[in-house]
């Protein structure tokens, strides 16, 4: 048997199975995400009937400019929820990233070496949420929550209630377009960090990893897969990408203050659930979380066009989310009940 | 009650009758299949009030199956069951206690932070007026039953902390309290002191004094000998015969146990084995197993039998470093492995197939070519990229080798059938050419034909060179795939048999603890 002896079962041309797999895997992979493109392009309808500036183009590529720092935190934050763990700490490490850098630049630190300690102080956070996640297996939503309130409390002895202002105009220009184009820095940042995470998560061994351990954690050990590792490490790049996060934020805002970045992590989260992350780890594309992404900013930028309130924006922020969630289950639900309704027929006739 | 007080004069005495009207339950001709898997062809059992009765079989030969029809955790496929002669049909468990069936299992389940009052009357408290639960009457019934039993126990302590047995006690006393006429206790001394064995017993006697029905399952034949009266022996599924104890000796039981000749099924074959691929040398693990040391050669495949829970898949984790181990070496062609590392004992060239398919085996959820490339995802890769012609090249060459059917290769893998699922896991670690392959429970849960082949497969792989651990409770398959085979009890070796000095009742033995080790 051990022989080359294929079977008639198994002799499927790999021309065919190779086209019947891409076909399968758009139509699996695409299925929520046409939903998303779908809403997209509705989304961008209704921002350029509402307002005429909506397609200028410097309104276009602004879209991101209060979104930047949500959408970078939110790459990190689909690779740990596809793993089945969650870093709510990202607003505060954001926070307490401004705030370092606000104080050490108001006691006169050189700005390269303040930005320096910021990221390092965020490889630090973050180690310290992977390190209680795995060496001590603690459920990380718990452990997430208890450094969202710690980090915070740094950030607000670090800085107090001082507002840290007059950072160089060569760093705060970043709230401006780059050069001659009409593209917002942090858009470009995130352009090219979700194509590095699209490439880790849906082509290498540790992307692999990642939806495996997601999946079936157990199998993922038993198969080599160095589950602790991974979930350290994604910990660590979530630290550190809130930390740069929160220096961008300080240099668009050309301030810091302890408060930055309040609230943000649930905002993060909802963009990737949004996206078709499931929050029960082992599903989501970082392409779907780019389209929801594109989806929030468009709408926030339309909504904010035509004065509609913050509280309202969070309204329809929140019914977006829940339809996230809903749709899904709905469409599993409607299965099961076809399923039944077949059975019921099958044992009648 | 009055009829079973009757009874328990008439029937016991009277076991000659199998059809006397005295019968509190009768099975006959039960059937149970798992899709194509028949985990029970004839479960028949009759049991009397008043009786102590033990079901005998090895591991897979339907007990189980039976017991969880009786509790109504399993619907039955076919057969008849009538309970104090009417037709009765459990399609649950809460229909199986109302009709009078409790079973006691080798590890209760209570709630540990309510009384022991409370978990009994758990879901039927007594009631005052308003609804209100009437605590003093729980606890003066509580307090009542375990008088009837003769134990000593307050009905007002916490469950946590009780010993496994007085966790078993307070089931015993649920069981009491809902009247049941049938307790059905399945291995309840394998986690219990001889004190607390003998208490068991006692409370058992109490219990048939009063006209239950005892359905006993033991490994332990001796305890066995000591507490029924009469004895039902299952083999491959199906009912063998019942006697009564005085009747047969315990190697007649064995026997009745494994009655047939297996090994030539799977062919007869001498294998001459070659140089050592793993050493194991005192490994322990506190509390789980102690000072095991074997090797296995290149070309020979060692069997490890034992009872459930005897540590054999504890054993193969420590040696795949699943777990950490506190003492002893691995090593493997000679280099000592770390401890505690899968990857480690991967890279020196072993292979892992766990006995829980869908948790530990395989990621259900994914693609048949994800699963079985999942151990090799690096050596796929180049430039840090998995190469998808590469993965997809694994998984057609092993589809064909193992002859696996499928529909696509991008279906999840929970889309196939239990054998094939068992391809891809082996798929998974042959296609990194292991020099040892470790593989629990190789044919749980799989059709006759595919675990034909994959016994076919296993004999291939040695003929290759690679060497095989293989862990079975199916003593057929030890004692027909096995060269040399390794016996646990209780978490130490208890003894080694080569292929020809292994027979099904000397293995069953030295499994229960009735033999010294003497070889190892």
């Amino acid at each position: 048997m051990l022989t080359v002896t294929k079977p008639e079962v198994t002799m499927m041309p790999d021309v065919i199975e190779e086209s019947r797999t891409i076909h399968s895997l758009l139509q699996s992979a695409m299925r929520w995400e046409s939903g998303l493109v779908l809403l997209f392009v509705v989304s961008l309808i209704y921002g350029s009937s509402v307002s005429s500036y909506f397609f200028n183009v410097q309104t276009f590529f602004f879209a991101g400019l209060n979104f930047g720092e949500i959408a970078i935190m939110a790459l990190p934050m689909t690779l740990i929820i596809i793993t089945g763990e969650i870093d709510l700490s990202v607003g505060s490490m954001l926070g307490l990233s401004a705030s370092i850098l606000g104080y050490l630049f108001m006691h006169g630190w050189n700005i390269w070496l303040a930005m320096a300690i910021c990221l390092i102080v965020g490889i630090l956070g973050g180690a310290l949420n992977g390190l209680l996640v795995t060496t001590f297996g603690l459920p990380s939503i718990a452990v997430t929550i208890g450094t969202l309130t710690l980090y915070r409390g740094i950030a607000l002895i670090v800085l107090g209630s001082n507002t840290a202002v007059g950072f160089p105009a060569s760093f705060t220009k970043i709230s401006l377009p780059i050069g001659n184009t009409h593209i917002a820095y942090d858009f470009a940042i995130f352009v090219v960090l979700a194509i590095i995470f699209g490439v880790v998560l849906h082509m290498t061994p540790i992307g692999r990893s990642i939806y495996a351990i997601g999946l079936q954690g157990e199998t993922a050990y038993f198969s080599g897969i160095r589950v602790k590792r991974i979930k350290f490490f994604l910990y660590v790049i979530s630290g550190f990408l809130c930390a740069f996060a929160g220096l961008l934020y300080t240099f668009q805002q050309a301030s810091s203050a302890s408060d930055t970045g309040m609230g943000l992590e649930l905002n993060v989260v909802a963009i990737a659930l949004f996206g078709g992350v499931s929050i029960f780890g082992g599903r989501g594309t970082i392409f779907g979380v780019v389209l929801s992404v594109a989806i929030f900013a468009s709408l926030q930028s339309s909504l904010t066009d035509v004065n509609v309130s913050a509280q309202v924006q969070s309204i329809v922020t929140g019914c977006l989310l829940l339809m996230s969630v809903l749709i899904p289950n709905a469409r599993e639900g409607a299965g099961r009940f076809r399923a039944q309704l077949r059975r019921r027929t099958s044992g009648v006739s | 009650m009055e009829d079973e007080e009757t009874a328990v004069s008439s029937g016991p005495a009277d076991l000659n009758h199998v059809d006397s009207p005295a019968a509190v339950l009768v099975v006959e001709g039960a059937t149970k299949f798992f899709g194509p898997v028949k985990a029970l062809v004839d479960g028949s059992i009759t049991l009397y009030p008043g009786e102590a009765h033990a079901l005998l079989g090895e591991n897979g030969a339907g007990k189980s199956t039976l017991v969880k029809i009786l509790a109504g955790v399993h619907d039955a496929d076919g057969g008849r069951m009538t309970l104090d002669g009417q037709t009765v049909r459990f399609s649950n468990p809460i229909d199986a206690r109302e009709a009078g069936v409790s079973v006691i299992y080798q590890e209760p389940t209570l709630f540990p932070d309510l009384s022991v009052a409370e978990n009994i009357f758990m879901g039927r408290h007594p009631l005052r007026s308003g609804k209100r639960i009437d605590r003093a009457e729980m606890m003066r019934r509580s307090r009542d039953v375990f008088e009837r039993l003769g134990v000593q126990m307050s009905p007002s302590r916490t469950a946590r902390g009780l010993s496994v047995a007085d966790q078993q006690i307070v089931e015993i006393a649920k069981a009491i309290s809902f009247n049941a006429k049938i307790i059905i206790m399945d291995e309840p001394t394998a986690a219990l002191t001889e004190v607390e064995v003998q208490r068991l017993f006692d409370v058992v006697a109490t219990l048939r004094k009063e006209g239950a029905a005892i359905m006993f399952i033991s490994h332990r034949l001796e305890e066995v000998f000591a507490m029924c009266q009469r004895v039902t022996i299952m083999r491959d599924g199906a009912f063998v015969r019942t006697s009564a104890i005085g009747d047969l000796t315990i190697d007649e039981v064995i026997y009745s146990m494994v009655g047939r000749d297996i090994v030539s099924l799977y062919g007869d074959h001498t294998r001459t084995p070659g140089l050592n691929v793993l050493e194991v040398e005192h490994l322990t693990r506190e509390g789980v197993f102690t000072d095991i040391s074997f090797n296995v050669r290149a070309g020979e495949i060692v069997g490890l039998a034992g009872l459930v829970g005897a540590g054999r898949t504890e054993v193969a984790r420590g040696i795949f470093g699943i777990d950490r181990v506190d003492a002893g070496s691995v090593r493997v062609m000679g280099q000592n492995l770390k401890s505690g590392s899968p990857l480690a004992a991967m890279r020196a060239g072993i292979g892992f197939v766990p006995e829980d398919r869908r948790q530990q085996g395989l990621v259900m959820e994914m693609a048949i070519d994800r699963n079985a490339s999942l151990a090799s995802i690096h050596e796929l890769s180049r430039f840090g990229l998995i190469r998808k012609s590469s993965e997809r090249k694994l998984a057609s060459e092993w589809a064909a080798r193992l002859q696996l059917k499928f529909g696509r290769f991008s279906n999840p893998v929970k889309t196939l059938s239990g054998g094939n699922q068992q391809k891809v896991v082996l798929a998974k670690w042959l296609s990194r050419k292991p020099r040892l392959l470790i593989i629990d429970e190789p044919t749980r849960g799989i059709d006759i034909g595919t675990k034909a082949e994959v016994h076919r497969l296993l004999g291939e792989l040695v003929e290759q060179g690679i060497a095989i651990l293989m862990i079975s409770s199916e003593m057929p398959e030890v004692l027909g795939v096995a060269d040399r085979i390794l016996v646990l009890h209780e978490g130490h070796l208890a003894g080694e048999f080569s292929r020809e000095d292994a027979d099904e009742a000397s293995i069953m033995r030295a499994a229960a603890g009735q033999m010294k080790a003497s070889a190892s």
